[in-house]
């Protein structure tokens, strides 16, 4: 344990504020030609982000009089995370590469600082340094929500997202300054050690802690705090929408799992059914909802409401077990969403690329290299085996059987039924329909090697899901 | 114990194949159709070549699973690379690999759009239904299980008839949603007993309280009975079989149904012996309504497809029928309807499309007088006819007299309803036959028709010998069964004397 101040512990993020910094300064200097190398700059920071992550010669403790922790979760969540965002910067320089209109040199930096704030609020270990972290990852993301100005949409989905976002904030605020209140600390290992049998538990602080869970729902975009998601990912441009789909939702499902878990943890029963009902709405809503969307950008958004339900399965059978199954589900859920983020850019038409269902329509016949890679990610998507997403459910099942909630697998597995549906009708699309839309040549290596990439690792993974097994479960580990 | 992955070899050969046909067929559009007909025909010879070995090798004096392979899967989960067959399971990858090249060949001239992709989706499918009878870990079991829904759902859905969308999604939903509870049951299993060894499993039921097994035991009726199908969720039958292409119907009928009788077999009854004998009453009483109701139905049908299709329930009802009878009779009269309905009812598809490709329909009324221009099909249609109805000599009337003897000693009611289904099969299949084959020609196109060719006489014939061989001598599949059958009914037994 380091309990004094250690640089050392946040080096990683050190470097990344500075540099980020120093990205800003550049890019005001040089003005808008500088775009791309400012792309290439962010990337590479990310990957000495990362490295630094990995190599940090502390693997665990705290740091700052316990407002920041390191230790196995944190890092695993952080490597997710970096991969998340240096994925869509990759997606975007394929994107801005043929959009080169709409440039704007303060995009990567965004990114960056969002980042910056995800890994911040990742290893937060008060609820001090949470909202921190959190509000520096939300006020990036508002502004990357609407970087489209002249854009009516994106600017209403970044109007959306600042006021529901702001909503949520206060929520948040108003939870924290109530556990404060009843226990006279911030601190997670201060709280944990409070709360260690139910008996000892305020209701004052209960009702906080309902706060907070309401506004973390609302980061995770469950239902019922869901409105924003479809919105906000249909109004912003494309790149932005996949930055969105991994790695705040990576960063907050984190966070989600470190509050319930560690300071809370022995209060299970207290937040368990509140979980619960969240879990099954959102199955059961981004299931539904998704069948009626002919955006394929709305329709990704109620999927990925979805997929967070089956992620709060996970949490709602507060186990070790559990832990493990969400942080397998998460690396999963990142291919995924990349994957599909990068078809849909390739998916173009001669006036700009279409989000309409319909224009994937014959697309086996005029693309068949992609159609085959979209209908593996749907496929996976629903969970069908063998490709990945089926482990992904499995685990998360097993620990909500391991956990006897047989009710919430049940529903689960059957939400997951209804939700193969609509993963169907884009195969459907694809497949058997005949083609109403030219599409362009695509000139974009980054998107094809990036989708091919990921639905080769969705089509291998059950010969080589050990590995990542342990990972999840070393990482895991941690938090018990 | 060989030390040769025999059943690995045999499970993937045919997604080697498809991936070298994805990878190595090039060309113009008729290069890669003629190309990647060949190659997929040959694949999945060799594959039926290769797999003889497994009949030649086995010892038919034990009920052990044989060459077994076991391989560290997924660490630390002690779930395993479990390979091995016995009695139960060695026929049904026989029929795969034998029905498979014919369904290549049902398909070598009808099909003209995405040959490639065709032959691949086949080779594919067969490797996920041969996986399916070998496995002998749950999870690997259920892998396979629902992964047989990909490449169904795509040969349905893209060459199948008019309202093949609509029966594509019917046929993908209803088998997922039964087939999820299954994997809800599974979870429930692993979390007990720690292990998804499906042999270990079949130790573990008195670890379970009869409650739970009820429970267990409806997660995986849910699943099964979709598949076989049993009355009333087999709705999804007709529908698939119609919109199918004729390949897609043979592989249907002929191997995918029986993967629900080979769940009850492999799953229901060692598993949860208990839940099964309480349940055992209900699947009669299911059983006999698919084979009395649908009957009736078959005999209303317009469609030939969709009258074979529901002749198809009414035959499952004898093979669910046998399982719960829990004797040896019972049990190798249900094994043998699945081979022989594996043979006689591809072979009827087969029939209808060969009427298909000449004709374009499949409505009852535009035939008549066929015997006229096509003898020699008359008489291969009028020989499987015969064995669908169940005529001595043929392997129809084997597996329908056993399973009726061992209901019989069970309940004398139930063997005696089953038995209408007897003259209820003639007389749809013989009506069938009259209005298609005999009669005054009335259709023009019918007198230009052309008999069956050299490639379709193939394609009948190992069927012909087949079913004729299984009719006069049975013993070729119940010596091999024999083992195997006496230890489940052992093992269902003890545990109910218990």
């Amino acid at each position: 344990m380091i309990n004094s101040i250690n640089i050392a512990a946040i080096f990683p993020e050190l470097f990344l504020a500075s540099t980020t910094l120093a990205l800003l300064i550049i890019g005001v200097i040089r003005g808008e030609k500088a775009f791309f190398n400012q792309i290439k700059m962010a990337k590479l920071t990310l990957v000495i982000t990362g490295l630094l992550v990995l190599s940090s010669p502390i693997t665990s403790g705290t740091s700052f009089n316990g407002m920041f922790a390191i230790n196995g979760f944190t890092t695993f969540c952080k490597i997710l995370i970096i991969l998340g965002s240096l994925f869509a910067l990759f997606l975007s320089s394929g994107f801005y590469r043929t959009n080169i209109k709409q440039t704007i040199n303060e995009f990567p930096i965004l990114v960056l600082l969002a980042t910056l704030g995800m890994l911040l609020m990742v290893s937060a270990n008060s609820l001090l340094s949470l909202y921190m972290g959190l509000e520096l990852q939300s006020l990036a993301l508002y502004i990357l929500a609407s970087i489209r100005r002249d854009n009516e949409k994106s600017s209403e989905a970044g109007l959306k997202y600042f006021v529901l976002g702001a909503l949520s904030s206060g929520i948040l605020l108003y939870g924290c300054s109530l556990i404060y209140g009843f226990s006279g600390t911030l601190n997670f290992t201060s709280l944990a050690l409070l709360y260690n049998e139910s008996a000892n538990f305020p209701l004052g602080a209960l009702i906080g802690l309902i706060f907070v869970i309401t506004a973390l729902c609302f980061k995770v975009s469950a239902v019922p705090f869901h409105m924003w998601t479809p919105d906000v990912y249909e109004g912003s441009p494309t790149p932005v929408t996949a930055f969105f789909a991994v790695a705040p939702k990576i960063a907050a499902i984190a966070l989600f799992v470190r509050v319930l878990m560690q300071p809370f943890a022995d209060m299970a029963e207290q937040w368990q059914q509140v979980i619960i009902l969240v879990s099954t709405l959102s199955m059961v809503i981004g299931a539904l909802g998704a069948i009626q969307q002919s955006n394929i950008k709305r329709l990704i958004a109620y999927s990925s409401i979805g997929h967070v339900g089956y992620i709060l399965v996970g949490l709602a059978s507060a186990s070790n077990e559990g832990v493990k199954a969400i942080l397998l589900y998460l690396t999963i859920y990142m291919t995924l969403s990349i994957g599909i983020f990068a078809c849909i850019m390739l998916v173009r038409r001669k006036e700009g690329n279409s989000y309409d269902i319909a224009s994937l329509s014959g697309l086996s016949k005029t693309r068949p290299g992609l159609a085959i890679i979209i209908a593996i990610i749907m496929l996976s998507m629903a969970g069908i085996p063998p490709f990945a997403g089926f482990f992904g459910k499995f685990f998360v099942f097993f620990a909500a059987i391991k956990a006897e909630l047989y009710v919430l697998a049940v529903i689960g597995v059957l939400s997951s039924v209804i939700a193969a549906f609509y993963y169907l009708r884009i195969i459907k699309i694809m497949y058997i329909d005949e083609a109403v839309v030219s599409l362009e040549k695509d000139v974009q290596p980054e998107l094809k090697y990036l989708a091919f990439a990921a639905a080769l690792f969705n089509v291998v993974f059950f010969v080589f899901a050990t590995p990542f097994l342990q990972y999840a479960e070393s990482a895991a580990v941690w938090l018990f | 114990m060989s030390e040769f992955p025999v059943l690995s070899i045999i499970t993937f050969l045919p997604t080697i194949g498809a991936l070298f046909i994805a990878l190595f067929v090039r060309g113009d559009e008729k290069q890669i159709a003629t190309n990647s007909k060949n190659a997929a025909l040959w694949i999945s010879v060799g594959t039926f070549i290769f797999s003889l070995s497994i009949w030649s090798g086995f010892d038919y004096n034990t009920a052990q699973f044989q060459f077994v392979e076991k391989q560290q899967w997924i660490e630390g989960y002690n779930i395993y690379y479990h390979l091995g067959i016995d009695g139960i399971s060695m026929f049904f990858i026989l029929l795969t690999t034998l029905l498979m090249p014919i369904c290549i060949l049902a398909g070598w001239n009808s099909i003209t759009k995405r040959v490639r992709e065709y032959m691949i989706s086949f080779l594919l499918l067969e490797t996920m239904i041969i996986g399916v009878f070998c496995a002998l870990d749950f999870v690997m079991f259920y892998l396979f299980f629902e992964a047989v829904l990909i490449p169904m759902y795509l040969i349905i859905g893209i060459w199948g008839g008019e309202r093949r969308i609509y029966a594509s999604f019917k046929f993908f939903l209803y088998t997922l949603a039964g087939s999820v509870l299954l994997l809800i049951a599974m979870l429930y299993l692993y979390n007990v007993t720690g292990t998804t060894d499906i042999p270990t499993l079949m130790q573990a039921s008195p670890l379970l309280d009869i409650s739970v097994q009820k429970w267990l035991w409806i997660a995986f009726f849910a699943s099964f009975a979709v598949k076989v199908p049993m009355w009333p969720v087999h709705t999804w039958l007709p529908d698939a079989h119609v919109q199918a292409p004729t390949a897609g119907s043979v592989i249907l009928a002929g191997i995918l149904l029986k993967m629900g009788g080979y769940g009850f077999l492999r799953l229901s009854l060692p598993l949860l012996p208990e839940a099964s004998i309480y349940f055992a009453d209900f699947m009669f009483f299911l059983s006999i309504v698919a084979i009395i109701y649908t009957s009736l139905v078959a005999l209303m049908q317009e469609d030939m497809k969709k009258l074979i299709a529901y002749s198809s329930v009414a035959h499952m009802g004898f093979v669910t029928l046998g399982i719960f009878a829990f004797n040896r009779q019972g049990i190798e009269g249900s094994l043998v309807v699945m081979i022989s309905h594996g043979l006689v009812s591809a072979a009827l598809f087969l029939c209808v499309g060969v009427l298909y490709d000449r004709m374009h329909t499949k409505e009852i009324a535009k035939y008549g007088g066929v015997v006229e221009v096509m003898p020699r099909f008359a008489l291969i249609f009028m020989f499987f006819t015969m064995s669908s109805i169940g005529l001595p000599g043929t392997s129809g009337f084997v597996g329908e007299l056993l399973t009726m003897a061992g209901v019989f000693q069970v309940n004398k009611i139930v063997s005696a309803l089953s038995a209408t289904a007897i003259i209820l099969g003639a007389a749809y299949m013989l009506w069938l036959y009259k209005r298609v084959i005999f009669g005054q020609i009335t259709n023009r196109d019918i007198s230009a028709l052309k008999d069956v060719s050299r490639r379709e006489i193939i394609m009948f014939a190992p069927l012909i010998i087949l079913a004729l061989l299984i009719g006069i001598y049975p013993s070729i599949i119940t010596d091999l069964t024999g083992a195997s059958v006496m230890h489940l009914i052992t093992q269902v037994q003890q545990i109910a004397g218990n």
